[in-house]
């Protein structure tokens, strides 16, 4: 669906923001995409969805350069900024005007969604709260079955009840045909949404792993301090440490730690990629 | 949303909680299962991660899958259910049970007037 190569891009003269990233991304997946403060999350997001121009490299959407915005690329992306400004017409009028752009719109699953989310169509989008025109954009989001998916921090602004809500949803969507692509902070919200894990670090994808692939290789313990296996990476907690062990030293499936990988991630880079390579 | 408190990956949790269903005879034999759809909507996971449990307990046996009509829990399926979670249960959940026990200094004959 997305194949970015060799992409290079900064936004000021000799300081790169990209240096020769590349990753692929298929459909059937809800993809995390992972990164610290202005790692480039989005960025990315941006260069795939046509808004931003690589330096060097591609980015090609369905084997089209996403830069062209060739209406046929287009109509398949619909991306979820994290910031947004959307005019002052209620959702029946905005839904008229922006879903002819989109053949596949789904107008059945767009009042569906919003009802699930309970927004109030009726009113200016204006006079909605940020959480309510977040909710209103992600259920039109939804509804044009674009088949590119993105979405920045979708579930930032949103209360509790939405979050869950947003969850439903997503876990509900027809995914066979559909890349989604979602990047946040909020690993709490939706670790178990994706079920792929990407992570953006200096410039590059550092990691790029399926959900089950790090479950059938790596181990998440909470180990005593006298235990001493040998860790890939570990950080202090209370009474012991959260460690990731290769899964031949453990004897059972765990649970994936998403923020001890983020980090584990970020701090070792080359060990636990190094996992991966013997599994093949 | 279901807990997932304990630390085992999330498709598992889900095959136990089917299992549960199971055991506690709420779903029957050569009865229809919920859609992987529904379970993932239910449990607010990917739909991969459902199908990985249902995937995981066709390969045991418990569940079957009729092409293009959904899924239903097999004949025998109770009986493969029982051995399977029994094992667990005297692997697992009876070390760690007798562990708290002589920590807190009971023996097992203080204990079973509470069963």
């Amino acid at each position: 669906m997305v194949t970015i190569e060799n992409l290079t891009f900064s936004f000021k003269k000799h300081q790169k923001l990209f240096d020769g990233l590349s990753m692929s991304l298929d459909t059937g997946y809800i993809y995390g995409l992972f990164g610290m403060n202005g790692a480039g999350k989005t960025t990315l997001l941006n260069h795939i969805a046509g808004l931003l121009f690589p330096k060097e490299g591609s980015c090609l959407v369905d084997g089209e350069l996403s830069k062209k915005r060739l209406p046929g690329t287009l109509q398949q992306i619909f991306f979820l900024p994290e910031q947004f400004d959307l005019p002052a017409i209620n959702a029946e009028r905005y839904k008229a005007m922006h879903a002819p752009f989109y053949p596949l719109f789904d107008d059945n699953l767009f009042q569906e969604v919003l009802m699930e989310f309970d927004v109030d169509a009726t009113k200016k989008l204006t006079e909605l709260s940020y959480g309510q025109r977040k909710k209103f954009l992600i259920s039109f989001a939804l509804a044009t079955n674009a088949r590119l998916l993105l979405m920045d921090e979708p579930t930032n602004g949103l209360d509790i009840p939405s979050k869950s809500q947003f969850r439903k949803v997503m876990a509900g969507s027809d995914l066979s045909n559909r890349c989604v692509v979602i990047s946040t902070h909020q690993v709490r919200d939706l670790d178990a949404l994706i079920d792929h894990v990407t992570v953006l670090n200096n410039g590059k994808i550092i990691f790029h792993k399926n959900i089950a692939t790090i479950s059938d290789t790596l181990s998440f313990e909470k180990v005593a301090d006298d235990d001493n296996r040998f860790t890939l990476y570990s950080e202090d907690i209370f009474g012991g440490k959260s460690a990731i062990l290769p899964k031949s030293l453990s004897n059972k499936e765990t649970q994936i730690d998403l923020e001890l990988l983020f980090s584990a991630v970020i701090n070792q880079t080359e060990s636990i990629n190094s996992q991966f390579v013997k599994e093949n | 949303m279901m807990n997932f408190s304990d630390n085992k990956p999330i498709y598992q949790q889900i095959s136990d909680f089917i299992c549960n269903q199971i055991l506690d005879k709420k779903w029957a034999e050569g009865g229809r299962m919920p859609s992987v759809r529904e379970i993932a909507v239910l449990m607010e996971v990917n739909p991969n991660t459902a199908m990985r449990a249902f995937q995981t307990l066709q390969d045991i046996g418990v569940v079957e899958n009729r092409r293009g009509i959904g899924h239903f829990v097999a004949e025998g399926a109770y009986d493969a259910v029982l051995t399977m979670k029994r094992k667990e249960f005297i692997e697992t959940d009876v070390p760690q049970f007798i562990k708290s026990m002589k920590r807190l200094g009971y023996n097992l004959d203080d204990i079973k007037g509470f069963a």
